[in-house]
């Protein structure tokens, strides 16, 4: 990929809101460049989405995520693709990683409260035929995510104005 | 009771038995330097709540955690020593590679490189130095606020070049030939330059370095914006053919990998003159605080990426602060170095000040009236860009609000 359009990615990712106009100025090109970049990326299906970040704890409905891994056998000439499929179409799955090491899939679930996630999982996900086994971890707080460190400890402790 | 009768007997009666004015005990060289212009400004808006300020002259980036977490680390083995005077000899030899690395030039880290209180440290020892009283120094104006004020101290006498914005601020030749006398003995170069973002390419310089050698001058090159080059690559004075020993070279850590508070700055140049300023050094500093000093290592060892991430998102601010005060009607030369721009409010009829204090009231951006920084400053305002794209996009509207009630 071209370093324009890496760069273009690099602003998207820290601040998705940047209009592109902001984005020419900022890279030194002009608009239309920036458009036609981006457009073609979506279309491409570089970039999926466009979200917030939000730190659900600070929010009173707050949410229960857990981290799962999964134990699964692969089925023949299709590898992890199917079962993955099977796991990854719940809306209750946030995420889903195929992953090295001592387990095959990880896959984050976001519930209400522990009851609903330990309920998905005994349910929905370990019966599911190819899967030898579960293990759930909850998350307990989340100190940094997509960059971001909720807590921030830093702020701007600058002088207002120096030399 | 004697000090009753001591206190009657006196002149102008003060407490406790000074027969003096506090003022009359200061020094004279001290009191014929003017407070910092930014000092006031600074008075003014420090406690002020929901202003935006362009005012910073500082990254907007914390250091990076590699560099911090160096420094903790030696705190904790118990690295609380002095160092030797001239620097920690890793650190030393760390900064003579990466100027050679960067910048093409060589030094012998054991004679010729200087770790200092900050450049700003380095400034001072370079003038005490070199200038006797009655010595000109020649300081191209506008610029950083502490060049003169040093030079007064050391009973020098500070000879402002006046650069102008038709020449994007650049030293000319025949500007710094219009100022020499049989006295000027030091020319101070700081390209690129705070407050004006000038810089000055190789070609540029060149002639500059003739008129140098002619008249036999020395220069203290600051070049803490070195990084901070956003046109081509940054030249420095004492790699030009003939330069070197008559720089002193005078960089740090503060604003390329965000270390100001750290006050890590460094010289180099020809052995004699750093001995000089290691004498002076070493009687009234000692030596740079050595945590400081390891956390400097880890950034020239291993911190050039992070510290290129810094200068590209600088250069990106850069093209949104220059386009959008032009959009507003102010008129902005091109900076390509440091993190400043410089627009010109000539046109409002306002004084810098004036300028700069009402937008502070009633539009609440806080940026630095350009004649706190010498000759050719009065017109122009310095506003910093080390501050985030949506804040500076919302000052850029702030003031072009205010330029419409004018």
């Amino acid at each position: 990929m071209d370093d324009l359009r890496l760069k273009i990615l690099e602003l998207l990712r820290e601040d998705g809101r940047l209009p592109p106009s902001t984005i020419a100025t900022m890279l030194g090109v002009d608009e239309k460049t920036v458009r036609e970049a981006i457009a073609d990326m979506e279309k491409k299906h570089v970039i999926v989405k466009y979200g917030a970040t939000i730190n659900w704890s600070k929010v009173d409905d707050d949410k229960v995520t857990a981290l799962i891994e999964v134990q699964c056998t692969p089925e023949r000439g299709r590898g992890f693709e199917k079962i993955a499929e099977r796991i990854y179409l719940y809306p209750e799955v946030k995420s889903v990683y195929l992953m090295s090491g001592a387990y095959d899939l990880l896959v984050e679930i976001e519930g209400k409260t522990l009851k609903e996630v330990a309920s998905f999982v005994s349910s929905k996900l370990a019966p599911i035929e190819s899967v030898i086994s579960t293990k759930t971890f909850f998350i307990l707080k989340k100190y940094k995510q997509d960059g971001v460190i909720f807590e921030e400890l830093n702020g701007d402790h600058r002088l207002a104005v120096s030399p | 009771m004697i000090k009753q009768q001591v206190k009657s007997e006196s002149e102008p009666s003060t407490e406790q038995g000074r027969r003096r004015s506090m003022a009359d005990y200061l020094a004279d060289n001290v009191k014929a330097i003017p407070p910092s212009g930014i000092r006031r400004f600074f008075d003014l808006v420090s406690g002020s709540k929901d202003v935006i300020s362009l005012g910073v002259g500082e990254p907007d980036f914390v250091t990076p955690w590699r560099f911090r977490d160096a420094a903790v680390y030696s705190i904790e083995k118990g690295r609380t020593q002095y160092t030797s005077n001239a620097g920690m000899p890793e650190l030393r030899e760390a900064i003579a590679e990466y100027l050679h690395g960067r910048f093409g030039l060589t030094y012998d880290p054991a004679k010729e490189v200087l770790v200092t209180v900050g450049a700003s440290e380095a400034v001072d020892l370079a003038l005490r130095a070199l200038v006797n009283p009655g010595d000109e120094v020649l300081i191209p104006e506008p610029s950083y606020v502490c060049y003169s004020p040093i030079t007064t101290l050391c009973g020098g006498v500070v000879v402002g070049i006046e650069t102008r914005p038709e020449d994007e601020f650049k030293l000319t030749p025949a500007a710094l030939r219009a100022a020499l006398t049989p006295k000027s003995k030091v020319l101070i170069l700081s390209f690129p330059n705070n407050p004006t973002g000038a810089i000055m390419t190789r070609e540029e310089l060149l002639p500059i370095a003739k008129v140098v050698e002619e008249h036999d001058l020395i220069v203290v090159a600051d070049e803490i914006y070195a990084e901070l080059t956003y046109a081509g690559k940054h030249v420095s004075f004492a790699s030009l053919p003939g330069m070197r020993d008559r720089t002193v070279l005078v960089s740090g850590m503060s604003k390329a990998f965000a270390m100001t508070g750290w006050r890590m700055g460094y010289a180099c140049g020809h052995p004699e003159i750093i001995a000089a300023m290691l004498k002076i050094h070493q009687y009234t500093v000692m030596c740079a605080p050595i945590m400081s000093q390891v956390a400097a290592i880890e950034a020239l060892r291993g911190g050039m990426e992070d510290m290129e991430r810094m200068v590209e998102s600088f250069n990106q601010r850069r093209r949104l602060i220059v386009q959008g005060l032009r959009d507003i009607g102010l008129p902005c030369h091109e900076p390509q170095g440091a993190f400043y721009a410089f627009p010109s409010i000539r046109h409002t009829g306002l004084s810098s000040e004036q300028f700069a204090e009402r937008l502070f009231r009633e539009a609440k951006v806080a940026v630095v009236p350009g004649n706190v920084f010498g000759k050719g400053g009065e017109g122009f305002l310095r506003c910093s860009y080390a501050t985030s794209p949506t804040l500076l996009q919302e000052a850029l509207e702030r003031i072009g609000k205010f330029l419409q009630t004018l």
